[in-house]
């Protein structure tokens, strides 16, 4: 067993999860804006009016006798993505990239039926991958088709991009990387591949799988030290824009580059996790106390990135 | 930044811990109520039993028993008397046992017993209001004699005290003079005494002891002598003139009042005996709890059933404690918030193996079953139903099962609770699909660990008898879980978890 003395980790600055949930999470975020981003049919809503897009939504189903209009709108449809609005941690997406014969096409290449689809919705309805199993409503939305750029390292799915907002102020961004360990998707405790970004440039730091370092992608085996995410500055802008839309002091926004749109969110997170710190190679805890410790925030996003890439870059 | 001071928090914290503690430690002792279970208290059982010969007519038998002897508190009473009407009868100066047949006739035994608790914080006696002393009158040459003795006594003292320890000195065998010879005989020595000291003011009184040694059988009562100096009744031996009550005396009767009174009957005698008894600390201080009426801040006076019901309830804050514990400091994943502490609350009932194995079966049975019910494709309520009703049907079928096969332990699997374990299945499954065999066994037996955990502190009897007998406890339980909800440190866990930033340092 392999340990690190808990004096080290304060030296690092790693932040812990006890002193997020009573510290960052607890203090920061109302508990009345939770539902904005614990649902993400809410969460479109709320963020469009500030310029934030995000993947066009299809259909949404809130009956169980809606399920059979699954079918039809499945019908014309190659590639879509079937989310509970309040799902968590990625449980409860299906990714479909395409068909065969009568068959879907997962991202992962399991071939499922539309019947199976249906019991999927069904599962959602009643609130299966919902927080609290509460019913929930499922939401089809339209595939993201990944930039070619960075879905060449990604081995299926989408990779997408994560950062962590803490007062509207961009504070660590990671590179999240599907693997087949983690079956398409980017939730790094499935063991996607997460790379830490450089706030200032948008280029890779270190990579972790399973909280290990790697140096390169253990399936398409590409090598992960000079990725560069194009238009940096525009997506932590985008990202920062967040925290007005709804008004949560620390959270993580995910987003995704779409080929033909551009950066979209896919979604927010109230509570997020604790390993960016590792793909960072960085503790957040210094970040913080920076922001908190800031006199006269700045009020425009705009300003506040350019504050956080002059101040959290690494050089 | 809203910066709340935390100061009110840690006071409110400190005070819900230390009014546990204080509130406990009353409990311990003004009740008695034990810390340790098994503890035992030592206790007098004192026999009084009465002889007499009937006289072929009405009887009535009165016998003085103690009220509150210096030293000692009654915890029970109980007489013993076949075909005689019984009662006992407390006026102001005294408390007798009385009892009382139309026609009796040859010998006849009475008998009253009495449980004595020694207590050290009673020896003093209650304050009173000074008596006035009875005048006694001497024939000459009595009255000179009396007269001189007293003017000696009194020369040579300073107080009612030392006045009556000079003259019992006085009074002694081997410092008498002419005028001791000529009052003192043998059976009115303290009589004497009494009258002497009241002639010059002091009120006295007779009193009775008992000398208490274990498995004493036919003692008799010793005099002894008490004397009022203004304040309270203070308590001489007329032989040695020392003052106070010896550890092992028992002051039977105190006061004027006759020992045993016999209407109807003759040849009456009284006569003691005695048996040191061991009770459960427990079982005293419940006894006088209720007896004093503080029974009622405490479980003991709920019926029997109730009492149990709350046993098991009170054991909870332990394990919720134990939750907590492993969840913010340790940092072990559970299943299911408090489905640990259910399970745990079932081993106790079950015992810890065979409420073990019962589990682990009838969750993999379930986990099969659910298999089946996962390609039905229902909607998760009815299938949560299913699985509820499917669970009855294993523990039942378990049940049977380990009965027939001669393990009476089969039944324990009742204990359970269904619906929890239907929830468990339901969720391991759904675990298993999404996240894999590996996440189904770290959160499976990290529950596991922690409800075995929670047994192992709930089952003991001292945690049992903390949590029954000292209810208030909970109040630090619950200032404790207050002051983990604040712990922003490290889990254990996590020194595991960010190892490998050891190459960032």
């Amino acid at each position: 067993m392999d340990w690190i003395s808990p004096g080290k980790l304060k030296k690092l600055g790693i932040l812990n999860m006890n002193r997020r949930n009573v510290g960052y999470i607890g203090r920061y975020n109302e508990r009345s804006s939770f539902p904005l981003v614990d649902n993400k049919l809410k969460t479109k809503l709320a963020v469009s009016e500030y310029g934030v897009k995000t993947p066009k939504l299809l259909q949404i189903v809130r009956q169980q006798h809606e399920i059979s209009h699954f079918r039809e709108l499945s019908a014309d449809l190659d590639g879509f993505a079937i989310k509970p609005a309040k799902g968590s941690g990625g449980k409860g997406i299906t990714v479909i990239v395409g068909r065969d014969e009568d068959n879907f096409v997962k991202a992962s290449g399991v071939r499922i039926s539309v019947a199976m689809l249906e019991r999927h919705l069904t599962n959602i309805l009643a609130g299966l991958y919902s927080l609290a199993g509460t019913p929930d409503v499922a939401i089809i939305e339209s595939l993201v088709q990944s930039s070619p750029a960075l879905a060449k390292f990604s081995f299926q799915g989408v990779p997408d991009i994560r950062i962590i907002i803490f007062q509207g102020y961009p504070v660590m961004a990671m590179l999240r990387l599907a693997t087949k360990a983690s079956d398409g998707k980017a939730n790094l405790h499935q063991g996607a591949v997460g790379v830490g970004l450089n706030l200032s440039t948008g280029r890779s730091l270190n990579a972790v799988q399973f909280n290990r370092p790697i140096t390169l992608h253990p399936d398409t085996g590409l090598p992960l030290e000079n990725i560069k995410i194009d238009g940096w500055e525009d997506m932590l802008e985008m990202a920062s824009r967040c925290y007005e839309a709804t008004g949560l002091g620390y959270m993580g926004v995910d987003l995704v580059v779409d080929a033909n749109e551009g950066p979209l969110l896919l979604e927010l997170n109230a509570r997020p996790g604790l390993a960016i710190q590792m793909a960072n190679g960085e503790g957040l805890l210094p970040r913080l106390t920076n922001i908190e410790a800031l006199k006269r925030p700045h009020f425009s996003p705009r300003e506040r990135v350019h504050y956080a890439m002059e101040a959290f870059g690494k050089h | 930044m809203i910066v709340r001071s935390r100061a009110p928090f840690y006071v409110f914290v400190f005070l819900l811990i230390a009014a546990g503690i204080s509130i406990a430690t009353w409990r311990h002792i003004e009740l008695g109520v034990p810390w340790m279970t098994g503890e035992q208290r030592p206790v007098w059982m004192i026999e009084a039993r009465v002889d007499f010969e009937g006289l072929n007519e009405a009887a009535q038998v009165s016998l003085h028993i103690p009220e509150q002897p210096p030293g000692f508190s009654i915890l029970t009473e109980q007489a013993a008397s076949p075909g005689y009407g019984f009662s006992v009868l407390e006026t102001s100066a005294s408390r007798r046992a009385e009892w009382t047949k139309r026609e009796v006739s040859g010998p006849q035994t009475l008998y009253f017993k009495v449980q004595f608790v020694p207590e050290e914080s009673a020896t003093e006696s209650a304050l009173t209001r000074k008596p006035r002393p009875t005048p006694a009158f001497w024939e000459e040459p009595q009255a000179t004699a009396v007269r001189e003795l007293l003017r000696q006594a009194t020369e040579r003292s300073s107080s009612p005290e030392s006045l009556t320890r000079e003259l019992i000195q006085l009074l002694q065998p081997d410092s008498r003079t002419q005028n001791t010879t000529l009052l003192v005989s043998d059976d009115n020595y303290l009589q004497l005494l009494v009258h002497m000291l009241n002639h010059t003011g002091i009120p006295a009184r007779t009193a009775d002891g008992l000398k208490l040694e274990d498995a004493r059988r036919r003692q008799q009562l010793m005099p002894f002598l008490q004397i009022h100096n203004g304040e309270r009744w203070l308590t001489f031996d007329p032989r040695t003139a020392e003052q106070g009550v010896p550890e092992n005396l028992l002051l039977w009767r105190q006061g004027a009042e006759s020992l045993l009174d016999v209407i109807g009957g003759g040849n009456s005698q009284v006569s003691f005996s005695m048996l040191r008894q061991t009770v459960p600390a427990l079982q005293l201080a419940t006894l006088e709890a209720n007896q004093k009426g503080l029974g009622v801040l405490g479980f003991y006076q709920l019926p029997i059933e109730e009492q149990s019901m709350f046993r098991m309830l009170l054991l909870l804050p332990l394990g919720a404690l134990i939750v907590a514990f492993m969840r913010i400091v340790i940092g072990i994943r559970t299943s299911g918030t408090f489905m640990p502490v259910l399970i745990a609350v079932a081993f106790v009932q079950t015992t810890l193996v065979p409420g073990l194995i019962a589990f682990l079966s009838v969750v993999a049975i379930g986990l099969v079953l659910r298999g089946y019910l996962s390609s039905l494709n229902l909607l998760l309520v009815s299938r949560i139903s299913a699985l509820i009703i499917l669970v009855i049907f294993i523990t039942a079928g378990l049940s049977i099962i380990g009965y027939q096969m001669g393990f009476n332990t089969g039944m324990t699997v009742t204990f359970f609770p269904m619906v929890i374990i239907a929830w468990t299945i339901e969720r391991m499954s759904i675990l298993w699909e999404e996240e894999g065999a590996r996440e189904v066994l770290a959160q499976g037996s990290g529950s596991l660990f922690v409800a075995i955990c929670a047994y192992l502190v709930m089952s003991t009897s001292l945690a049992s008898h903390l949590t029954f007998n000292f209810p208030e406890l909970h109040l630090v339980v619950l200032g404790v879980i207050l002051l983990m909800g604040q712990y922003t440190g490290y889990k254990l866990s996590e020194l595991r978890r960010f190892t490998p930033m050891k190459v960032y340092d």
